[in-house]
């Protein structure tokens, strides 16, 4: 059994919407460090992306490649849960959104490696193993600031407060969700969301953070309803080849 | 085509290989990094070789398979097909043991199993070193900086 264009698209547009969004860090970033390591991780995610864009375009069979998918969809064909396009706000704000999406990718690709879908399965190997390093990193940064002084601790705390409501887009079962899961083509997303759960309290601990409350959400990135933010971004992402429709390198 | 010119077709190409470089590491072949996994004749006589990607998001990927191609072609080895190899994953593991010792005697520390503990100087040997950044100049290297010759130097990221 393999997987559907559909959920391989929503797979692509994360790692897709969140490397772009590391890459407006370049240059901009606190110390030449972060700089690398914020771009260094974009890369892999935008390769990630890569990956998932030309296979999904292949189950489709109409022809589109990964560019195409890339560059000409608009915004309400992007399949990424809205978190990730959230803008970077300050290093806190980008450090804790990473966190919570790094440790999903960790938790999903690690089961996804196992998938009936072989090349879904070998894409998934490939990248848990970045994906461990880019968990470290960003885990790292966030005990730092989290038990750091009271000023970067205050500016982590707010930041997990507004992306919070955002991660149970992550874990919500839909049709297509449940349909990967029977097929033994994808986790189930409980599943997925105790050892998320595990992994963020343990490290929510040692930041000296507080989890906040449960909050209901009613609209899903995954079904294509994003927030504003998304348009923005696409018009930078996909301005060249929107002016210049065709053009190549 | 007989077995012997398929052995040296197979010989031949894995030497042209291996003049192939890393267009970020020059010091190292893309055989010594374990990015060839296969070298084959196919029924029709054309070479088929699988190489794999490093890492997903390598900007290097593409200038390598341009150079295979050239490769290849120097060396009067058409024709020949390239197709990628995903699983099993590239991994640091992957490089071979004359690419460590490639990497350590161009001043990169190997990426090491035990990577918790810190990596020798390559300079001075001193093992009182710290991580700067667990990203360097490329998406394979880290950076790090020695306590005593106080030296800052690069480490093979260990994935």
């Amino acid at each position: 059994m393999i997987a559907t264009p559909g959920y391989v698209l929503r797979l692509a547009d994360l790692s897709l919407v969140l490397g772009q969004r590391l890459g407006e860090w370049i240059g901009h970033a606190p110390a030449i460090e972060e700089d690398l390591g914020l771009a260094n991780t974009a890369l892999d995610l935008i390769g990630q992306a890569r990956l998932l864009l030309a296979y999904a375009g292949e189950i489709e069979g109409r022809g589109r490649s990964e560019d195409d998918l890339a560059f000409l969809r608009e915004q309400g064909e992007f399949l990424n849960p809205v978190l990730a396009e959230q803008p970077n706000g300050d290093f806190g704000q980008t450090i804790v959104r990473q966190v919570l999406i790094d440790a999903f990718q960790l938790q999903l690709y690690e089961r996804l490696a196992a998938s009936s879908d072989a090349r879904l399965a070998a894409i998934a190997a490939k990248s848990v193993k970045e994906t461990r390093y880019h968990y470290r990193y960003s885990s790292g940064w966030l005990v730092r600031l989290g038990d750091g002084t009271p000023e970067s601790r205050a500016r982590v705390q707010s930041a997990l407060e507004k992306f919070w409501p955002l991660t149970v887009e992550l874990f919500a079962e839909d049709d297509l969700d449940r349909a990967m899961a029977q097929a033994g083509v994808a986790p189930r997303l409980d599943e997925v969301r105790a050892a998320w759960d595990l992994c963020i309290d343990g490290l929510l601990a040692e930041a000296t953070l507080t989890r906040p409350a449960d909050r209901s959400y009613s609209w899903f990135g995954k079904r294509g309803q994003h927030s504003e933010h998304l348009g923005y971004m696409l018009a930078e992402m996909q301005h060249l080849q929107r002016v210049h429709p065709g053009a190549r390198w | 085509m007989a077995p012997a010119m398929v052995a040296t077709r197979i010989e031949a190409a894995w030497e042209a290989l291996a003049s192939v470089e890393d267009p970020e590491i020059p010091a190292l072949s893309i055989v010594d990094l374990g990015i060839v996994r296969s070298v084959a004749v196919q029924s029709d006589g054309a070479l088929d070789i699988g190489l794999t990607p490093t890492y997903s998001g390598c900007p290097a990927t593409e200038v390598i398979r341009a150079s295979v191609d050239t490769a290849l072609a120097a060396a009067g080895l058409a024709p020949f097909r390239l197709h990628t190899v995903l699983a099993p994953a590239w991994s640091s593991e992957w490089i071979s043991a004359e690419g460590r010792r490639k990497l350590a005697a161009y001043g990169i520390v190997p990426p090491q199993r035990n990577s918790e503990r810190p990596p020798a100087c390559p300079r001075c040997a001193s093992i009182e070193t710290d991580c700067i950044s667990e990203f360097g100049s490329t998406p394979c290297k880290a950076l790090h900086r020695c306590r005593d010759c106080l030296e800052p130097f690069e480490r093979f990221k260990c994935i």
